[in-house]
């Protein structure tokens, strides 16, 4: 497709929850500085695959995987990588705004603070810049130290954008990041991920297929646990090849 | 009449009934505690609260037994307090799914139904004659700590499950490690409901009786403990002896003992109830 370096990729990947095979021999590469969106009816498998990227899944009971996820052409599920390590170049976005029951600088500062840096200019250098990234810091400025519950749904989101970018990712997951949100903080984000794919390298899994045909460039269709399709964004929305991809983006089923 | 007419008649019957059995529970409680204030209240004075144990019912006091039961309140809290958590958190967040696992859990709530007095037996075999410990406060404060142990575990689990996954994931998410998301995440945002489990558990103990006799602790101690190692008597136990003599002065004695044990334990209760308020007002989810 581009002459882009490969970020992520996956090889021959299979995934069960026990004896139930939920991603069947899924093989995918996302592109370094591009947006990645997975799309496909619920359960088809999109956000298992997505957390087996930052390996979330591995707190699941009776989840694992065969094949090999590719980060920077190392597989991370080898046994000397620490998912800690993994962790912190792969950032996560949740569907939920998911804030910390703290303040919102502690929320930002977070995982900094379990990496054991202490210097308050760097975290505050850190808090400034990230919450600048994501459009929130001038909402925010006065208020670092309340509470980061009080804030808006969409403040909350950004927030957690935030405190994701604060320990220098090179790749950010959004498992659903605008479906608890109104159109209005789904716009913020969306631009948001627009300017964030300059630095990152971003994968985001979505129902809004609109979404997806806005903030991605290439896009990937789930369905029963299969990769379908996988293409650029406009052509797999403009031209798919595969039956099942054109009835599910037509809104025929799903 | 028609089917809804007697629907309704239910209704209010079972209303009345429901009625019925909280003013039943109320008004018992209402005339013992009336009772014990009419008998005991005039008794209680300086003197009654500084003076040691006398042969005499006028003379006599309860200094040591209240020091006891403070003693033992502080002992026990600093031996079942990090025992329990350690346990909770251990069975919630690090546990697999297995069937030692599950034989564990059922154990565990079983054991919070064993008789006190047994609990006295084990505590009398194991840290009075094992541990060589005697009547001590020691000895005393590890028996009660066993026995309120599973109370404190099964209220600690109940309050970490109510920290809602995502504040885990997100946590992970970040780097950090399990021990990070409990330190960090899970404790903070449980500490109310831990704490109001772990004080609750406490005031059952203050309560108690028959598993201090069984290890030994005395009726009558001249002097109050001032170590972990003394002997000691606590209030229930103080009360329990007045009781049993048959001058009415000591009944009197007894009323005003229990009166200050009520006091102590209505306080704890009156904190759990507040600690509750409180963490629940910051943190909502």
């Amino acid at each position: 497709m581009s002459k882009k370096k490969n970020k992520l990729e996956a090889i021959d990947l299979n995934a069960y929850y026990g004896d139930f095979l939920a991603l069947k021999n899924i093989n995918v590469s996302m592109e370094e500085n591009l947006v990645t969106a997975f799309i496909g009816p619920s359960g088809c498998g999109k956000s298992t695959f997505l957390r087996t990227l930052n390996r979330m899944n591995d707190y699941v009971d009776g989840f694992r995987v065969q094949g090999q996820i590719l980060l920077d052409e190392q597989d991370i599920y080898r046994k000397e990588v620490q998912v800690d390590e993994l962790r912190k170049q792969v950032g996560m976005v949740f569907q939920k705004p998911n804030p910390f029951p703290k303040t919102i600088y502690e929320n930002v500062i977070y995982g900094l603070k379990i990496q054991g840096i202490s210097d308050k200019t760097l975290l505050q250098e850190t808090a400034e810049k990230t919450l600048r990234q994501t459009t929130l810091w001038d909402e925010v400025k006065d208020k670092l130290h309340k509470s980061a519950l009080a804030l808006s749904g969409g403040q909350q989101q950004r927030l957690c954008i935030a405190r994701a970018l604060a320990i220098s990712p090179s790749v950010v997951l959004m498992d659903e990041p605008t479906s608890a949100l109104d159109p209005i903080s789904t716009a913020k984000i969306e631009e948001l991920i627009y300017e964030l794919k300059k630095n990152y390298t971003i994968i985001i899994v979505t129902h809004n297929m609109q979404q997806a045909a806005r903030v991605s460039d290439h896009t990937a269709f789930f369905y029963m646990g299969e990769l379908v399709e996988f293409a650029k964004t406009k052509t797999l929305f403009t031209s798919p090849k595969e039956t099942r991809t054109q009835n599910y983006i037509t809104g025929r089923f799903g | 009449m028609t089917n809804a007419d007697r629907n309704r008649l239910k209704d209010k019957a079972f209303q009345f009934f429901g009625i019925f059995c909280t003013f039943i529970g109320l008004a018992v409680l209402a005339v013992f505690l009336i009772d014990i204030l009419i008998d005991g209240i005039g008794r209680i004075d300086w003197e009654f609260l500084n003076n040691l144990p006398s042969r005499r019912a006028h003379r006599s006091g309860i200094y040591t037994a209240w020091i006891g039961t403070l003693w033992i309140l502080l002992l026990t809290t600093i031996i079942a307090f990090p025992l329990g958590i350690g346990a909770g958190v251990y069975l919630e967040e690090y546990g697999k799914k297995s069937r030692m696992a599950t034989i564990l859990e059922i154990n565990i709530a079983n054991l919070a139904g064993v008789p006190s007095i047994i609990y006295g037996l084990l505590g009398l075999e194991i840290f009075v004659r094992l541990m060589a410990l005697g009547g001590s406060l020691l000895a005393g404060a590890l028996t009660l700590s066993l026995l309120i142990l599973p109370i404190v575990i099964v209220t600690t689990r109940e309050a970490i499950k109510a920290v809602p996954r995502s504040i885990r994931d997100g946590s992970f998410a970040l780097g950090a490690s399990k021990w990070q998301t409990v330190w960090y995440q899970v404790l903070p945002a449980s500490f109310g409901g831990i704490l109001t489990g772990v004080i609750l558990a406490l005031s059952r103990a203050v309560g108690e009786a028959a598993p201090l006799i069984v290890i030994g602790a005395l009726a009558y101690v001249p002097f109050a403990p001032a170590s972990p190692m003394d002997e000691f008597t606590v209030l229930p136990i103080q009360i329990f002896n007045w009781i049993s003599r048959p001058q009415a002065a000591f009944t009197t004695n007894a009323a005003a003992a229990i009166i200050v044990l009520l006091v102590i334990t209505f306080i704890l209760n009156g904190i759990a109830v507040y600690l509750r308020h409180k963490w629940q007002k910051r943190i909502k989810w």
